[in-house]
């Protein structure tokens, strides 16, 4: 299938892939080009790769390729104690580790049926919504610079991020990999006036959605960019699995936080966000409506945060060993379901340990939704997927 | 009305540009070398052997137990015992190497020492030109004085010092009760400010 | 005194003229303008650079370059010495000839549409009857110079934006000239002079400039439209298309070639305004009255060229980019049909009496025309801002 052409001037090969383009009738009538984007294009969040086939500029065909950044994690999780796999996850998804960490504390925590106190509870709801606001923040950010926005609303998003990472920082002494949580509760206590310090990025934080929303979000150019494009219809969603804002903005009423109340969310009021159309404008609207409704989260919460311990004292660092069994433990991480699926033999090893990461199974309906689009959409509606090629990768 | 977003949008743009020049909410930059944000009490970087006293050699907290070589998650310590002439194990690593390349920081090997012998460094600017040597640490760089880590950690020192004091005190009780029959122990224990018996493994 | 100021540039080279014997004097004349114009510009473009990175900082609530010589102005020269040192490299499928030639094709015409705008009083390079179609004519030769550079790569992000340069350029050309052709049925000339001559003189305190009309200013926001499409400028910047064609059409240029394409750009961009400048801002007038003797006439063509680069930065700081068929959309379907509507303003404008009845007319049809058109695509396609459902 593939010809090369001899270029006149140099008399040498070109690197060209034609396809030939067959209409129904089996003629001939034109070439399909073949590009090759990623696994380091600039907007391809990562080590993507798609190989896409082109029809002048509309893709008739993608193939997305993963794997580069590929590390093992499972396998490497199941040779190594419980808790030394807890680091490893904060590096799943890089920009959520709180709630990487607090899903996999939930599995290890069922497996061994620890008790999580009051105060851990809170504060694990704390950090996870903190983690949301910054990962929905950064993925609007990320889907306007793919759509050509020159980095503005990314450095908007970046500039608070910053805040909540110095409160990650004095929380966990790690501003990214944060290590935080643990079997039967979290680490280290809140240092004092920290709780002061989140309410006042928490009071802050809407000043700087409506200048977000101010921004962009009615300009007419990002409408006409978005709308109508990478329609998801909700019953391919469902069957492909989808979960997270990309599900609630096809219109499909599914929280973890309020369908499977892990943790202490039952206690909260909060609503979730829903979409019609299931397009690229849904999303990030979905993404932007659901960071107000986290501030509602956090307000409650860091107003009813209660003393007490924050570890069961029945968990142990070392010598850990669950009795044998399994267990799943999953939460509404901001991408989607993020579930831990474990074995335990007795050993202090887990004998199987899955990820059930949201990204991965987010992308695979990407070919579903680029077809017919053309290059400049397949950008913006993998931006809209919301990768972390961290997690996707594993 | 068509154009009605763009103007808006150029609004925010254009407050935040002349934002950028009065508000300092709005250009949070800190120019590194010259500014540098104070470190906070829970930053961690990579750890450090933290040793009483003056003599680096001598007051090593550190047992060579090995606890932090297994647990550490990347196997990035290395550590050999110090055993006398006679092969007799001397509870003190001979050869203590932790590597920083590998090394991710996750605080663990902290956790999991029974003898609050490594604590997290907030040192960041290690950047060095051999990858294989400079980023190699030996027991020589590794090991910090205890002033030092009250100077980069001050609660969380203040609490260990609390709890070792309350150890050794125990500990030297308990040595006094079998002074009784037992004369000849408790001095050899109590030497050198290390924790006079090495604490079994307790869970955290 | 104010008037040796005004005449400074003009007076230094009939003075250095006069050194020549008389048969050389018109080459040694132009080849004092030519390598004026080139000095000028050179700067105007390191001067350019350093600002719009600075301005594009500020904008995202960052310092920008600031370590380079005084709070980053030096940036430029250490951009341009990094350039010269960088490996040239080829790539091995190119057609090495055509890959060579490109940069350089796109730098010329550029540098010729330059010699055609008044930059002061009696300070045009070259005083042609012809002018504007010159500059028109000059200025669809970097359409080549892009074409050569994307085909001769051999690499498929440069390809696919070099298509996108070609049917974005030419498409924008139409209306680009068809908003200028206003300025020229009232002024009745071709000649760059003449036009800003028109504009000569003040109602009250308002100058008669061309974009103080109802059609001008109609002429003026197309023009400005075609312009930053015409430059490759965000958010029309299809062909370079960062974020999905990795740079577009001179993704395989490195070096110095890359500093010509870059280079190439912003004179694109310079010659561009500075025509906008002669055709609807009144050339080198100035704004005020009391003004256009105190200063010289030149410092107001720079003044109203920083003033568009400034535009040009802080447009490319807010918006996004359109996608190749709305883009192609918005050229045919809404600034064409605007551009054809604001000549038949301007024709009404001519013959109408002056006062307020042909204000009001040429208002009602451009005002008319703008909100259907605008309403018409809005609404072929369904855009709106969306109410959002939520569950409890």
């Amino acid at each position: 299938m593939n010809a090369t052409i001899e270029l006149e001037a140099t008399g040498k090969k070109s690197n060209f892939e034609i396809l030939p383009k067959v209409t129904p009738a089996g003629e001939i009538s034109g070439e399909f080009l073949e590009v090759s984007m990623g696994p380091h294009h600039p907007s391809t969040h990562g080590v993507f790769r798609m190989d896409v086939t082109l029809d002048g500029e509309r893709v008739v065909k993608l193939k997305p390729v993963f794997g580069y950044l590929h590390r093992n994690h499972e396998k490497i999780a199941e040779g190594t104690a419980y808790l030394a796999s807890m680091p490893y996850t904060d590096r799943l998804d890089y920009f959520c580790s709180m709630t990487n960490n607090w899903a996999y504390a939930l599995a290890v925590e069922k497996l061994a049926g620890l008790q999580v106190p009051e105060r851990a509870e809170y504060i694990r709801v704390i950090t996870a919504e903190l983690t949301r606001l910054q990962n929905h923040a950064c993925l609007c950010g990320f889907l306007l610079q793919d759509m050509g926005a020159l980095g503005t609303p990314l450095m908007y998003a970046f500039r608070e991020r910053e805040k909540i990472l110095d409160l990650f920082e004095a929380l966990s002494g790690s501003r990214m990999m944060c290590n935080y949580m643990r079997f039967g509760g979290c680490r280290v206590d809140l240092s004092p006036g920290w709780i002061e310090e989140t309410k006042r990025v928490v009071e802050n934080f809407p000043r700087f959605l409506d200048e977000f929303e101010r921004l962009l979000s009615e300009n007419e150019i990002l409408i006409a960019r978005t709308q109508g494009v990478g329609v998801l219809p909700a019953p391919l969603a469902i069957n492909a699995s989808i979960t997270g804002p990309m599900l609630r903005a096809s219109g499909v009423n599914y929280d973890l936080r309020k369908a499977d109340k892990y943790g202490i969310y039952e206690r909260f009021q909060f609503r979730v966000p829903l979409g019609d159309h299931g397009d690229v404008y849904d999303r990030y609207m979905v993404r932007v409506l659901e960071m107000r409704e986290s501030l509602k989260i956090l307000q409650a919460a860091l107003r009813d945060i209660p003393p007490g311990p924050i570890s069961d004292p029945k968990a142990k660092v070392r010598n850990f060993r669950p009795k044998a069994g399994e267990a799943y433990g999953r939460i509404e991480a901001p991408k989607g379901e993020l579930g831990f699926y474990l074995i335990s033999d007795g050993s202090p090893n887990p004998y199987r340990y899955r990820v059930r990461p949201p990204s991965l199974i987010n992308l695979t309906i990407l070919e579903d939704m680029c077809l017919g689009h053309i290059i400049p959409d397949v950008v913006v509606i993998l931006g809209s997927v919301d990768i972390v090629l961290g997690e996707v990768d594993r | 009305m068509l154009g009605e977003g763009i103007i808006k949008g150029m609004t925010e743009t254009a407050r935040n540009f002349f934002g950028s020049y009065i508000d300092s909410d709005r250009l949070v930059t800190v120019q590194y070398p010259e500014q540098r944000l104070p470190l906070k009490e829970n930053t961690r970087n990579f750890p450090f052997l933290v040793h009483d006293g003056d003599d680096p050699e001598k007051g090593l907290r550190c047992v060579a137990c090995k606890i932090c070589e297994k647990e550490c998650p990347p196997q990035c310590i290395f550590i050999v015992l110090e055993r006398d002439e006679k092969g007799k194990p001397q509870k003190h690593p001979k050869v203590f190497d932790l590597d920083i390349s590998v090394c991710m920081s996750c605080q663990i090997c902290v956790e999991v020492c029974p003898f609050d012998a490594i604590k997290m460094d907030t040192e960041f600017e290690l950047s060095h030109d051999d990858r294989f040597r400079g980023l190699l640490l030996d027991k020589k760089q590794l090991a910090k004085p205890n002033h030092y880590y009250h100077k980069i950690h001050p609660v969380e020192a203040a609490e260990v010092d609390e709890r070792l004091a309350a150890e050794k005190a125990k500990a030297e009780a308990k040595a006094k009760a079998a002074a009784a029959p037992k004369p000849a122990a408790g001095p050899a224990a109590a030497t050198a400010g290390k924790p006079a018996a090495p604490r079994q493994p307790v869970p955290a | 005194m104010q008037e040796i100021l005004d005449q400074l540039f003009v007076l230094l080279k009939a003075w250095l003229v006069g050194f020549f014997p008389l048969p050389w004097q018109p080459l040694v004349s132009i080849l004092i303008s030519v390598a004026a114009l080139i000095l000028v510009f050179a700067l105007l473009f390191a001067v350019a650079t350093i600002l719009e990175r600075k301005g594009l900082g500020r904008i995202q609530n960052r310092y920008g370059p600031n370590r380079v010589g005084p709070c980053g102005f030096f940036q430029p020269i250490a951009d341009g010495l990094k350039m010269l040192i960088k490996e040239d490299i080829v790539p091995s499928g190119a057609d090495r000839v055509v890959h060579f030639l490109a940069p350089i094709a796109l730098v010329a015409p550029v540098l010729l549409a330059f010699s055609v705008l008044p930059y002061g009083r009696n300070m045009a390079p070259i005083d042609l009857d012809a002018g504007i179609v010159v500059f028109f004519a000059v200025g669809a030769g970097t359409e080549l110079a892009v074409f050569m550079a994307g085909w001769s790569s051999r690499n498929k992000y440069s390809l696919l934006g070099a298509m996108r340069a070609i049917a974005q350029m030419i498409s924008y050309e139409v209306p680009l000239i068809l908003s200028s052709v206003t300025v020229i049925m009232i002024v009745g000339s071709l000649r760059p002079i003449q036009i800003v001559e028109a504009q000569a003189g003040y109602q009250g305190w308002l100058p008669a400039w061309h974009v103080f009309t109802p059609w001008g200013l109609a002429g003026f926001l197309l023009f400005a439209i075609a312009a930053t499409a015409e430059s490759n400028r965000s958010p029309f910047d299809m062909p370079e298309g960062e974020s999905e064609i990795v740079a577009g059409y001179f993704v395989e240029y490195s070096g110095f070639k890359f500093a010509l394409f870059f280079m190439g750009e912003y004179f694109g961009m310079f010659a561009i305004s500075g025509l906008a400048i002669t055709l609807f801002l009144g050339g080198w007038h100035a704004p005020l009255p009391f003004l256009e003797k105190s200063i010289p006439s030149y410092v107001w063509f720079f003044v109203k060229l920083f003033g568009f680069i400034a535009m040009f930065i802080w447009l490319r700081g807010t918006l996004p980019r359109l996608r190749v068929d709305q883009l192609m959309n918005f050229a045919w379907k809404f600034v064409l049909p605007m551009t054809l509507l604001n000549i038949l303003a301007a024709g009404l404008w001519r013959f109408l009496p002056a006062g307020a009845t042909r204000w009001l007319v040429c208002l009602v049809i451009l005002l008319g025309a703008f909100l259907a058109l605008g309403r018409s695509m809005v609404a072929r396609r369904k855009w709106s801002p969306r109410k959002y459902r939520f569950a409890e």
